[in-house]
């Protein structure tokens, strides 16, 4: 079966220009240059139709970029990423247009993705109406189911975002993403500002849409407890770059195979483990302006060689269905 | 109270007059805090754990009060305290950590000068010994450098670096009472790891207090001795932290437990707490939980004291949930 999503060596470079003041220092002979920053680095994932892909890593490891570059609103510098065969990219062509259309983002602060001067039903009918799925006559009544489903209650369908509670706001959130019928969501960090006991609820609503809807997810979050709970896949990135694919159940109840993932299972926080000794992770997340050579997770890994250094590590497949990107496995 | 006993609240009221009417944030709230303990203090946005932690250090601002209650630390009744003697134990005997370490570092000033302003501020003692200090605080914080580091601006750190800054700030005066106000919520996984890492270290090695605020229970469950579940500003469980977890009785702690998604609950349904939590200018006669709470029943609405049905828990609730707590 072919993926409904696949993404080809797919990369994103920023990069800072010089300023005119920068540019009349470099012709005066100063050593200014150019700032690069590779937040998403040769990365290939493929997602299979029904699948819930998490997607794990900290700040600053290219995962919501990686997120954004899917749902179209950024382009990739280099690479494809391709829905049900056809490549997104090509805005303006009937294909494209569609991928756009049933790839819908949920964002994670819902106050600052909702227009504070609209009303609920219109940020939830407007796209409907515009992509012609519903006549603009039939917006209210729309809204109104949408809004049911996604469990809110339609009588609140004239007020405005901030008269809203924040797991409320979030319901908005994604009742304006289902409103398109979409077959593929974007999460990014989707339940990471929300309460425990309404991030409960939140997380059950994913999961009812997932089986009345049919829909495939990208998963993006830190919380890896939040990510074992939900996924059936997760794929764990490090500064820019994939380091290990695995599915859930292998990647939690087994060991994991690279030391990076090691390191952050070991430190994640959980409710059965009490009077922890820490023993944390040497060093910091280094800068994505200027990582390391090799292997970008060397400086802080307690198996370092040489290699490590100096050679970047390939992924490849150690099992099936697990994928890691560490120079060890050759050895074994 | 023992000699062991750093810091005991006793019936604490902290309320916010507003035009809407008076906003019982903080009511009715008891506990205590050992030499070298860790407590934790858990709750969701808006239940009043962060009001807590500000009332014992007297920063609430207007239109928030201490109406009532005592905050005995050491053996001194904070309450009545003269904004003198609060000035002399901030930073000093009592040292507060917040969620954003900018919060607490000034952007202008390198940080050798905020520093050895700290220790100059309370204690007698000239530059160098000061400057020594401060390094020697970094250095236990885990900042490499630190001589060089010293010199630095807080823009030139990163976000976990400044955190352990803040850290270092707070224990440069070898205080006996940390107050960490969600201080490794904006962190990573490996940095808060790391932070956690050094706050333990503290306690064991030199007694120090701690209460730990936050709404991450699965932090507060491999670093604190026990533990305070609030909620719309009352405690509503208070006990061992292995007992709490593991054995809960009050419907809302046991709601909470389950909402948190994690090894055991893969693939399944999280149990969903229903509702919200309600306005604190609005809130329910007698228990603040009855319309969220599948346990209620019509004694709800009466006053709710704080009873015991397990030795060593203190409990506010009138239908207590033994099942759990039996074995």
């Amino acid at each position: 079966m072919s993926p409904m999503l696949e993404i080809r060596d797919v990369s994103k470079q920023f990069v800072k220009r010089l300023d005119l003041a920068a540019k009349i220092a470099v012709k005066l002979g100063a050593n200014a240059r150019e700032e690069v920053v590779h937040a998403v680095d040769g990365v290939s994932i493929a997602i299979a139709e029904g699948e819930v892909l998490g997607l794990v890593g900290e700040s600053g490891c290219g995962k919501s970029t990686l997120g954004r570059m899917v749902a179209g609103i950024l382009p990739p510098t280099a690479g494809e990423i391709a829905y049900k065969g056809k490549a997104i990219a090509a805005k303006g062509t009937e294909e494209g247009d569609l991928a756009a259309l049933q790839i819908q983002m949920i964002f994670q602060d819902p106050m600052s993705s909702l227009n504070p001067r609209m009303r609920v039903e219109d940020i939830i009918g407007e796209a409907a109406v515009y992509h012609k799925i519903i006549s603009p006559k039939d917006m209210s009544s729309y809204a109104a189911e949408v809004m049911g489903r996604v469990g809110l209650d339609p009588g609140y369908a004239r007020r405005y975002p901030h008269q809203f509670s924040g797991g409320q706001r979030q319901r908005i959130g994604i009742a304006r993403a289902l409103a398109v019928k979409p077959e593929f969501l974007v999460c990014d960090e989707a339940i990471a500002a929300l309460d425990v006991s309404i991030q409960a609820q939140v997380i059950n609503l994913f999961m009812d849409l997932r089986q009345d809807l049919n829909l495939t997810y990208l998963f993006i979050s830190h919380d890896l407890s939040v990510v074992e709970h939900i996924s059936d896949r997760v794929v764990i990135m490090y500064l820019g770059r994939v380091v290990e694919v695995a599915p859930t159940n292998e990647l939690f109840d087994d060991r994991p195979n690279h030391p990076y993932t090691y390191a952050l299972l070991n430190e994640v926080p959980r409710l059965d483990m009490r009077g922890l000794d820490y023993q944390p992770v040497s060093g910091e997340i280094p800068s994505p302006l200027d990582p390391p050579p090799g292997c970008h997770f060397h400086p802080r890994c307690p198996h370092a060689s040489d290699r490590c250094k100096a050679e970047r590590p390939k992924l490849r497949e150690i099992a099936p269905g697990r994928l890691s990107a560490c120079h060890l496995n050759d050895e074994a | 109270m023992s000699d062991a006993t750093t810091l005991e609240v006793e019936n604490l009221q902290t309320h916010f007059f507003t035009k809407g009417g008076v906003a019982k944030a903080v009511d009715d709230v008891s506990f205590s805090v050992g030499k070298g303990e860790i407590m934790g203090l858990v709750g969701e946005s808006g239940s009043g754990k962060s009001v807590t932690g500000f009332s014992l250090i007297d920063l609430v601002d207007p239109p928030g009060k201490v109406v009532g209650g005592r905050i005995m630390f050491q053996g001194e009744n904070l309450v009545d305290a003269s904004e003198e003697r609060m000035a002399k134990l901030r930073g000093n005997r009592i040292a507060m950590i917040f969620q954003d370490p900018m919060m607490t570092l000034n952007p202008v000033l390198r940080i050798d000068t905020q520093m050895i302003e700290t220790v100059l501020a309370h204690e007698d003692v000239d530059r160098e010994t000061a400057r020594q200090r401060s390094r020697d605080a970094l250095g236990q914080v885990g900042i490499p450098a630190a001589e060089e580091r010293l010199k630095a601006y807080p823009h030139q750190f990163s976000g976990g670096m400044r955190q352990r800054v803040a850290i270092a700030i707070a224990l440069l005066n070898k205080p006996d009472l940390i107050i960490a106000d969600e201080p490794t919520t904006a962190l990573d996984v490996t940095i808060q790891g790391q932070i956690l890492y050094e706050a333990q270290k503290l306690c064991r090695e030199t007694g120090t207090a701690l209460i730990w605020i936050t709404h991450d229970l699965a932090v507060i469950a491999g670093l604190a001795d026990k533990i305070s579940v609030m909620y719309a500003g009352r405690i509503v469980e208070q006990g061992a932290i292995d007992d709490v977890l593991d054995h809960p009785v009050h419907p809302y702690t046991i709601g909470l437990l389950g909402s948190v998604p994690g090894h055991n609950t893969r693939g399944h349904r999280l149990y969903q707490i229903p509702g919200m939590a309600p306005s604190l200018l609005d809130l329910p006669q007698g228990c603040t939980f009855q319309d969220r709470c599948t346990f209620a029943s019509e004694t709800c609405n009466q006053t709710i004291e704080i009873t015991q049905p397990v030795p060593e828990r203190n409990v506010r609730c009138c239908n207590p949930q033994m099942a759990g707590a039996a074995s």
